[in-house]
């Protein structure tokens, strides 16, 4: 399948790492191919080899068999700090250079690459845009930023020369779960943009799940057990490591790879503001409710009980109650059931921007589940 | 006491020493006589300047070779305990068996001096450089190899001034520690506050006032190169200085 070879970035092809004085591979016969343009999550338990793997591609460490190439090169064509300057990497301890303000420790690689001054001064206001970071910070040093801003900075610094591959190893382990959030997020937007190629290393199969176009599952020993995207991996664990790796609640996390906009919305018991309270009792009894909601155009106005309807004028001049949960197309399933369950409801209101989308019923969600 | 001393005067004593006045004639001299002071100000300048040149050329020395062995140690991990070893040894030796032992190689000199005092400087200099650099954290040095750094570069641009804190209290010590050898250099003749300390011995009566201008200056030299230094560290270092704010 020669398109599918040219559509792959990085290629591992039985890759063995030995350490000296250890009898035990850490990596043992790896082979992985990372797609062009995707993130590959790399997930298993400490000491699996996960950092090694990442080491390896950018030859940090050197593999004591096997063949790495990078866009159909054997990167051992190249020595290593020239790979190294091609390649983005952010290190799970940040390591930013505490001696160096912000400006140059993003500016590090096109320093290293010799880039004239204003293209670097003109590069690093760019990245501190991308990151969302305070202009203001360029002349400060690492110590004086909190935790994520220095999260930021690192990923920053990776970016700088526009490497078409990145190796992220558990970049956001030391920030707290909100922050977190906010980082993978931010990674996710990034990364729609400019496609980059990573491999991303986490301990945390919840990040995988959310930020992985595929998920490569290793165990110790550097094997890996399974690789395939999140959905194909939580529908079907390949073994039973993997299941117990992938933890409870796996139909829950299912519904976190599912945005509310591909489930099974209803256009739900509404009616158009001027229609009479006939046609709203009509529409309320196909879908064997008592209430109704009323739409103003594209907007959801709220609902009301059909028989608090005044036969003397149209539905929208009587007052309307307010929907309790409304969510956004993109939100997840999971993050739906959480709302609606949380506001002790059935349904919510699906809007996309402000346009009314439908709405989503917990027994629908219910049937996702279910497959 | 008081009638040896009569015998004695005059005895290899320097002309200056003999203040007008019969103070020669005296048992004993005031602790401390101000005249003296104000009249030979231009040699007590003048030894304090050979003091801190002496100091400033066996630290200068120590530290160049320091760094060259400290590269050597780092590069070559087995060769760090023997040049400590030897380094201790130096150490560990009276400053006046050294300044004898050289004698033969290079006679009564300044090359004799500043060779025995930069020995001083070596344990010090390289431990310090070592240590600091050993200090610098490895997830700073991964990341600046992981950025495509070069081992020579990244030892400059990175893991030297890392060390800076380090290897300047390590200049302090070793500053502050020859300042108070050369005064033992008087003993060879070549200046330095510390021939107004043997001077002052030597007389007969004893001549406390040079005695305390010796001891008092080269003790305010420690301090005062002491506290430059420090003020170097903080101005090649203002990362350290300016600490989280936010
Ligand atoms: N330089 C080294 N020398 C010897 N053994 C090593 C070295 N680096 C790693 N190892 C061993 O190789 C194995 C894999 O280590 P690695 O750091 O790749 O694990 P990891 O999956 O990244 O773990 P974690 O999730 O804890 O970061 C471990 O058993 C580790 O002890
Ligand atoms: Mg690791």
């Amino acid at each position: 399948m020669p398109e599918t070879v040219s559509q792959t970035m990085i290629e591992l092809d039985q890759v063995t790492k030995v350490f000296a004085g250890t009898t035990d591979p850490a990596v043992d016969a790896l082979s992985l191919a990372v797609p062009r343009g995707e993130l590959v999550v790399l997930v298993g338990p400490s000491g699996c080899g996960k950092t090694t793997t990442l080491k390896m591609i950018n030859r940090i460490v050197e593999p004591t068999s096997g063949t790495i190439t990078i866009d159909g090169q054997d990167q051992r064509t190249r020595p290593g700090y020239a790979l190294r300057r091609d390649i983005g990497y952010v290190i799970q301890q940040i390591g930013l250079f505490p001696h160096k303000t912000i400006e140059r420790n993003i500016a590090t690689v096109p320093r290293l690459l010799g880039w004239d001054t204003h293209a670097i001064t003109a590069r690093v206001d760019e990245l501190l845009a991308l990151m969302d970071l305070d202009p203001a910070m360029r002349s400060r040093y690492p110590a004086e930023l909190s935790g994520g801003q220095r999260q930021r900075v690192g990923v920053a610094r990776a970016l700088a020369a526009d490497p078409p591959v990145m190796l992220m190893d558990e970049p956001y382990g030391a920030v707290d779960p909100l922050v977190r959030a906010r980082l993978q997020d931010q990674l996710l937007e990034l990364q729609a943009d400019l496609a980059k190629t990573i491999v991303f290393v986490t301990h945390d199969i919840d990040e995988a799940i959310k930020l992985g176009d595929r998920i490569a599952i290793l165990n110790v020993g550097g094997l890996l057990e399974q690789y395939d995207t999140p959905a194909e991996i939580l529908r079907a664990p390949a073994n039973d490591f993997v299941a117990s790796f992938l933890g409870g609640e796996r139909s829950l996390k299912r519904l976190s790879l599912i945005a509310a906009r591909d489930a099974e919305l209803v256009r739900g018991p509404v009616v158009p503001a001027d229609a009479s309270v006939d046609e709203a009792k009509r529409v309320g009894a196909a879908e064997g409710v008592d209430w109704v909601g009323v739409l103003d155009g594209a907007r959801l106005r709220g609902w009301m009980w059909l028989n608090e309807l005044d036969p003397a004028k149209a539905v929208g001049d009587s007052p309307t109650r307010d929907f309790r949960v409304w969510i956004q197309a993109d939100t997840s399933l999971r993050g739906a059931v959480d709302a609606i369950v949380n506001t002790r409801n059935q349904v919510a209101v699906v809007y996309d921007g402000d346009h009314y989308q439908g709405m989503l019923f917990i027994e629908s969600v219910s049937r996702e589940i279910l497959g | 006491m008081s009638g040896a001393a009569v015998v004695v005067a005059g005895l290899g004593q320097p002309a200056w020493s003999s203040v007008p006045g019969g103070v020669v004639a005296q048992a004993q001299r005031p602790l401390f006589e101000w005249d003296w002071v104000v009249r030979n100000g231009g040699r007590i300048w003048d030894a304090t300047l050979e003091h801190l040149y002496l100091t400033g050329m066996a630290v200068g020395i120590g530290l160049a070779a320091s760094l060259l062995l400290a590269v050597v140690a780092l590069r070559y991990r087995r060769l760090y305990a023997p040049i400590i070893a030897v380094g201790g040894l130096l150490y560990t030796l009276p400053s006046l068996a050294l300044f004898a032992l050289l004698l033969p190689l290079v006679g009564i000199s300044v090359t004799n001096a500043v060779i025995a005092l930069t020995t001083y400087t070596i344990l010090i200099l390289v431990r310090n450089i070592v240590t600091g650099i050993d200090g610098v954290p490895a997830e700073v040095v991964e990341a600046a190899q992981g950025m495509g750094y070069q081992r020579r570069r990244l030892f400059l641009e990175i893991e030297l001034p890392l060390a800076l804190p380090v290897i300047i209290a390590g200049l302090r010590i070793a500053s502050v520690t020859v300042i108070g050898l050369v005064t033992v250099t008087a003993l060879l003749g070549l200046g330095g506050l510390g021939s107004f300390i043997l001077t002052g011995f030597r007389v007969l009566p004893p001549f406390p006032t040079q005695i305390v201008v010796g001891t008092v200056l080269s003790v305010a030299l420690a301090v005062l190169v002491d506290l430059l230094l420090l003020a170097l560290e903080k101005a090649l270092t203002p990362w350290s200085r300016r600490k989280a704010t936010v």
